[in-house]
């Protein structure tokens, strides 16, 4: 169980990384996403199945949607104002 | 504010973090040595005091009832404070939107994960006392199973199914049976929340008393939240993208 921990708390790591290294707003979103399930993985590896789940839909569906559909309004609305 | 100033400000606070940080990481437990008595106690009484197999579900619907209430309660505001903000869109403004998925193999395929989603995600809430889930958990599944619906098929079939004028009820009728179900427990002469009916046998789906009915309650208050967020966040970019769009 040790090594498997160990490779999900690493992914973990790389994924929280790159998520703050990324400078563009959409690919940090989607980042994001990968590393929500990053969590989702660790929390199943440490036997929290309950906390995998809730992470499994919001960290890596809901609020990647939310983000990248405020971020389309934002574009849409500099289109219109040209 | 010089350039020299504001790094040696960061300087001062990133050393007392850090030392903080390293103070904190100095006295946790060891690795996989959870020192806390509850989690222990918890598992133990478990069983016996609430027929419930899923400790988890058992804490945040019956122990904790009174906790979850406040959690619910939040999110509620939340999604119904999103809706305020982000509601300035007509529905005839999202009339001429086209947007649709123009595969038939997509389609099918999402058709069915939709539906697939709809039964896990009963089965999550249901289950909630036996196996991991609960009424959070089944409440957000089931609100991507509509979402699967936007991704795979059409903007106009999702905003069928998921229309705003059912996920609103829904929502308030989840998070308003949350607390009436304390009420009616207190007008019976028990505690706020306390479990009022017959516990059932442990493993069976009719078990877990009135916390099962809680359950129920937070998942439909979570799925119409979700769904909630979700429709107004794509009405807005459709209407946006798409419509004749007067003010965004």
């Amino acid at each position: 169980m040790v090594p498997l921990q160990s490779v999900a708390l690493l992914f973990v790591a790389l994924g929280a990384l790159l998520v703050v290294l990324a400078r563009d707003v959409v690919r940090q979103a989607l980042l994001f996403s990968l590393y929500g399930f990053a969590l989702v993985v660790l929390f199943l590896v440490f036997q929290a199945p309950d906390v995998a789940l809730s992470a499994l839909v919001v960290s890596a569906v809901a609020y990647p949607i939310v983000l990248v559909g405020a971020l389309a309004r934002v574009a849409a609305h500099r289109k219109r104002r040209g | 504010m010089t350039n020299q100033l504001r790094l040696a400000l960061f300087g001062v606070g990133a050393l007392c973090v850090g030392a903080l940080l390293v103070w904190g990481v100095l006295d946790l437990p060891a690795f996989g040595h959870y020192a806390g008595p509850y989690g222990e106690i918890i598992a133990r009484v478990v069983e016996p005091q609430r027929h419930m197999a899923n400790a988890v579900t058992a804490v945040v619907f019956d122990y904790r009832g009174f906790d979850t209430m406040g959690e619910e309660l939040i999110l509620f505001s939340a999604a119904s404070a999103v809706a305020l903000l982000l509601r300035e869109i007509k529905e005839e403004d999202t009339i001429s939107v086209v947007d649709a998925v123009r595969s038939d193999a997509l389609n099918g395929v999402g058709v069915l994960a939709s539906v697939t989603t709809f039964v896990l995600a009963l089965y999550v809430v249901a289950h909630g006392f036996i196996s991991p889930g609960g009424g959070f958990q089944g409440g957000v599944v089931l609100a991507t199973a509509f979402l699967i619906v936007f991704l795979t098929v059409e903007y106009h079939a999702y905003e069928r199914l998921a229309t705003t004028r059912f996920a609103e009820p829904l929502e308030s009728f989840g998070a308003g049976a949350y607390v009436a179900i304390g009420l009616v427990g207190l007008g019976l002469g028990f505690s706020f929340l306390e479990n009022f009916l017959p516990l059932g046998v442990t493993g069976r789906l009719r078990s877990g008393g009135s916390a099962a009915i809680v359950n129920w309650a937070s998942a439909l208050a979570v799925a119409g939240a979700f769904v909630l967020i979700f429709s107004e966040y794509l009405e807005g970019n459709m209407a946006a993208r798409y419509g004749r769009g007067r003010r965004l």
